[in-house]
């Protein structure tokens, strides 16, 4: 499913017509969700048996999962529960290296026979593709670990909770907008569990249970009189994190700033409090003034920042991409080798420092091992500005001159062949103290930015343009309002070389998710990315109001 | 091979339907194989198989409804699956818009299934990338494709009697080719049904010209441009477009087609009158599956007829409740054309741009149906009906809306990502700045 099906589907686009059909896997009941599928010992048994008869046909390396997707989504609008769908997919998906080649097959069979078929099937596959091979793999090593395991560490597993109780939840939220002047109100909670059982000819066997979740909603106020509606989404994030996140814990909040009245959250969500705020600003929305175009400096929040981050520091520092094995789809980079062993190539200014972590807790991308069975970590991309690094996995760690994988391999579903996919990638906040409430102080003309918008780059990342969610006008240090149709345009170097300040790590939180999307056939990949509140001098502000 | 026959998936379903008690159910299954071959830097990446085979089961008590999956098929696993979907049905919420089971209904026969495209093997699908890297290699390009097929089955059944079965095979093929020194790249894309239709060496050869074409582009300014949009550049915005025709959103006044002061802009004149746009699930060039997912069955329809917005589409419930007919989301999107080729077309064009293909499509303003997004791949500066020298990308901000009433020209439609499109000549395109990505 693709990632704009699958919003469309999420009630975000249309109406309730298509809700029925399922989402990334099949409906199960819940009580079958919460059912183990297969025992520990049973997948190892299954696992041996791919290993060996990939061996067996010439195979020099092998690749087993077993997987298990657990979803479970529920839709509602306004006073009504739309769907309620639990799917669960299960399958194994094999990966060989014959000839020096990739050989890749997956199958729902998950019997001695149907694995041994399906492994067969990999290695024929590889044999076949390697007659037009030209550059043999080379995998960079990986230690031993043996009979590992790792799992996500939520407090309460979203499954578990009743039904009930979730969609009083989203209820409750839709009633708190429409109480406050909402004309339509569409939420959603999207509950997601995988299962993975990696084995390897390396000898390493790895069982990780990881979890994630994400509430959302999407509150509209219209002027039927004019026929216009303005939209505002939800400030959550999606998180790796169970059901506590929903807790509304006041240690998660923290004050937006001065003049804008709202608050945003940390790891903790208040649903209730975010959709009462929603509907306020959708409603002031269709008074608001449109933006007039130019130059402005943008103060933007973490959870509008995280996309920028996203496409213009996390793709473009994806090696795949960098060498052209991403040429025909997500595209090529423009952060080339050349300016990587310059060592000298300005990515950003002095004050910005961009780091990869699979190990940073709360986030989406966060795993103990990746689809290769490496261990996990942390690693700069740019440091003091300077581009030092990119994202590489086993058979691309060579090409850097790395004597190990980043362990950033992932794939969507044991249908789908693991490549190299985006970890978490974040931005340091500032060194010294400096409140958001300082910031906007200390700008004269500008717009302050919150929550996610509208996103494109170019197939190199150079060009790109953002909108958000709320935008608040900064005049001579004080937060005037909202204004409408802003869209800003911006160079990715230009625009990390125009970072002004940073506010500190008391600011920083998570942006995330659910549809990183890259590959053909087309895979998808949770990840998050933090950042303090940042400014950014000078940037080009369209006005995107039309008249049709 | 898992794709059933239709005997075979109607004697399941009946089965399947036969263990339920519920006041109303429906079964539906579906199952196929799909294999693909990827490549890039002149060299074979990733290559795959993929093979499924799936039923699911909705039991339905008044407005309560459970649903539940399996695909384990004796008898045991079958009265399994149907106990638990009613069980969930009983627990579950009432949903106050819930629709009885349809009844049954007839459909016509659509060319959705090519036996030789199920037939399809891995060897063959290596041969796809061998010659495609073997004649970009040979021409000192680069080359990054891939080659997917499919073939595969579903069918429902419900309570009432209904019963929906359909085959569909289809390929899918895509090639992005660069130039050694990284200053020009090229596109194809295709996809048919019967893979007899596919030609690697010809569409290797669009996107190899395109490559060389495009070498060394120069920078324009920025504005408002006459362009001519190749069907692979029109049709994502179509598509987009086409997605939005939503009823109850325009009824609600949160569409481009409501209407000021409320109701909706169904009727009226939104488009240059050379604007027809259908969908029709039996079209030779372009078929699709005869019934939607929830079993209404297609037909041809008219979404805009000469200019004016003809028909939006339903869910059951909201065309219950406006007293209309249900009409299903479209399948594919048939847009009249000419007969010019986009050569043709070029002759003709005093100062334009040619647009090989528009990438990353993101709505700026529902309101509007504004979308922005790039140029890539191939575009080309035009002037007194010649191509004269290939430019730098550019960043859009447009809408079909707009875009459709600036019309020129329309060319000869190509299939295009299962839809029928014409290459189309459009004046005062907005192109809002530049991109050094090549």
């Amino acid at each position: 499913m693709k990632r704009r099906e699958f919003i469309q589907l999420a009630g975000m686009g249309l109406g309730a017509s298509l809700l029925s059909i399922p989402l990334m896997g099949t409906p199960v009941p819940l009580e079958a969700l919460l059912m183990p599928r297969m025992s520990r010992a049973d997948k190892r048994k299954l696992a041996d048996i791919v290993l060996n008869t990939a061996k067996a046909g010439g195979a020099t390396y092998a690749d087993v999962r077993i997987q298990r997707s657990l979803n479970q989504y529920i839709f509602t609008r306004e006073a009504q529960v739309q769907n309620i769908v639990n799917t669960e997919s299960f399958g194994v998906g094999i990966r060989v290296i014959v000839n020096g080649t990739w050989g890749f097959a997956a199958t729902d069979e998950v019997t001695p026979d149907g694995v041994k078929r399906a492994a067969e099937r990999a290695v024929a596959i590889a044999k076949a593709n390697s007659r037009y091979q030209t550059e043999p793999v080379r995998l960079a090593p990986v230690p031993t670990y043996g009979e590992v395991s790792w799992k996500t560490p939520i407090e309460k597993n979203a499954l578990e909770v009743p039904i009930s109780e979730k969609v009083e939840l989203l209820l409750s939220a839709n009633a708190a907008a429409m109480k406050n002047g909402a004309n339509f109100v569409n939420s959603a909670l999207f509950i997601v569990n995988e299962q993975k059982y990696f084995a390897s000819t390396d000898g390493n066997y790895v069982d990780q249970d990881i979890h994630r979740i994400w509430p959302t909603f999407n509150v509209t106020a219209i002027n039927p009189k004019e026929g216009k509606f303005k939209s505002r989404q939800a400030m959550s994030a999606p998180m790796g994190m169970g059901y506590e996140y929903l807790s509304a814990r006041p240690e998660g909040k923290i004050k937006g700033p001065e003049g804008t009245g709202m608050t945003m959250y940390y790891q903790y969500y208040d649903m209730i409090e975010d959709a009462t705020q929603a509907a306020i600003q959708a409603k002031e929305m269709l008074k608001a003034p449109s933006i007039k175009p130019g130059k402005y400096d943008l103060v933007l929040e973490p959870n509008h920042l995280g996309l920028t981050i996203h496409e213009s520091v996390g793709h473009p520092l994806e090696l795949d991409r960098v060498l052209g094995y991403e040429a025909n789809y997500a595209g090529t980079s423009f952060a080339t080798l050349d300016k990587w062993k310059s060592g000298n190539f300005n990515y950003g200014n002095e004050l910005v420092n961009l780091y990869a972590d699979k190990t940073q807790p709360y986030a989406l991308g966060t795993v103990g091992y990746d689809d290769e069975g490496v261990k996990t970590k942390k690693w700069y991309l740019v440091k003091d500005g300077i581009l030092v690094d990119y994202q590489a996995i086993r058979d691309q760690a060579h090409i850097l001159g790395h004597k190990e994988s980043h362990g950033c391999c992932y794939a969507d579903s044991w249908s789908s062949v693991q490549f190299q996919r985006m970890p978490n990638v974040s931005l340091e906040p500032g060194k010294k103290p400096y409140s958001v409430d300082e910031m906007i102080r200390d700008v004269d003309k500008g717009i302050y930015i919150a929550g996610r918008g509208s996103y494109s780059i170019d197939q190199q990342r150079y060009n790109f343009q953002f909108g958000g969610t709320v935008f608040y006008e900064i005049k001579g240090g004080k937060i005037t309002g909202i204004v409408n149709d802003v869209a800003y345009q911006s160079n990715t170097q230009e625009f990390w070389n125009s970072v002004a300040a940073i506010c500190d790590e008391r600011d920083y939180r998570l942006f995330g998710s659910f549809f990183d999307g890259k590959g053909q056939p087309s895979q998808i990949s949770s990840v998050s990315h933090g950042s303090a509140t940042t400014r950014f001098n000078g940037v080009n502000v369209i006005n995107t109001a039309r008249k049709i | 091979m898992r794709i059933l026959s239709k005997e075979e998936a109607k004697q399941l379903l009946e089965k399947i339907i036969s263990y339920s008690k519920a006041d109303e159910c429906e079964a539906s299954l579906s199952g196929g194989q799909e294999g693909n071959i990827r490549y890039a830097r002149n060299t074979v990446t990733t290559s795959g198989q993929v093979e499924n085979l799936g039923a699911s089961f909705t039991a339905y008590f008044g407005k309560r409804s459970g649903t539940v999956t399996f695909n384990e098929f004796d008898d045991e696993s079958i009265a399994k699956a149907v106990r638990r979907a009613e069980e969930l049905a009983r627990l579950a919420p009432e949903n106050p818009e819930h629709m009885p089971v349809l009844e049954p209904q007839q459909y016509i026969e659509t060319p959705t299934f090519v036996d030789r495209t199920a037939q399809i093997t891995a060897d063959y699908r290596a041969d796809v990338a061998g010659k495609s890297i073997a004649y970009c290699k040979n021409k000192d390009l680069i080359a990054a494709g891939f080659f997917l097929d499919n073939a595969g089955f579903s069918a429902l059944m419900n309570s009432k009697g209904l019963f929906a079965y359909n085959r569909s095979t289809g390929v899918d093929f895509s090639l992005t080719v660069r130039t050694t020194d990284g200053t020009g790249s090229g596109y194809v894309v295709q996809d048919f049904n019967d893979v007899a239709k596919f030609d690697i060496e010809a569409a290797t050869r669009i996107a190899a010209q395109k490559a060389l074409d495009s070498r060394n582009p120069k920078a324009l300014e920025p504005g408002k441009y006459t362009v001519i949009l190749e069907p692979a550049a029109a049709v994502d915005l179509l598509q987009n477009m086409l997605s939005n025709m939503d009823a109850r959103s325009a009824d609600e006044g949160r569409s481009f087609l409501s209407k000021p002061g409320g109701g909706t802009r169904v009727g009226e004149k939104l488009f240059d009158e050379r604007v027809t746009i259908y969908s029709d699930p039996a079209h030779p060039e372009v078929p699709a599956s005869p019934w939607a997912g929830d079993g209404r069955p297609r037909e041809k329809v008219y979404w805009v007829k000469n200019g004016v917005v003809q028909n939006v589409f339903y869910s059951r419930y909201w065309a219950a409740k406006k007293g209309v007919k249900a009409i299903p989301p479209p399948a594919n999107g048939i847009m009249l054309g000419g007969d010019k080729s986009i050569e043709e077309m070029i002759r003709s064009t005093k100062r334009g741009i040619l647009v090989t293909r528009l990438w990353y499509i993101r709505t700026v303003d529902p309101q509007t149906l504004l979308y922005t997004g790039l140029t890539r791949d191939g575009t080309f500066y035009i002037e007194n009906g010649k191509i004269m020298f290939p430019v730098k990308n550019f960043r859009f901000n447009e809408s079909p809306v707009i875009m459709l009433n600036n019309l020129e020209e329309l060319g000869k439609p190509q299939r295009i990502n299962g839809s029928l499109v014409p290459p189309m000549k459009i004046r005062d395109f907005t192109f809002t700045s530049l991109s050094d990505a090549i």
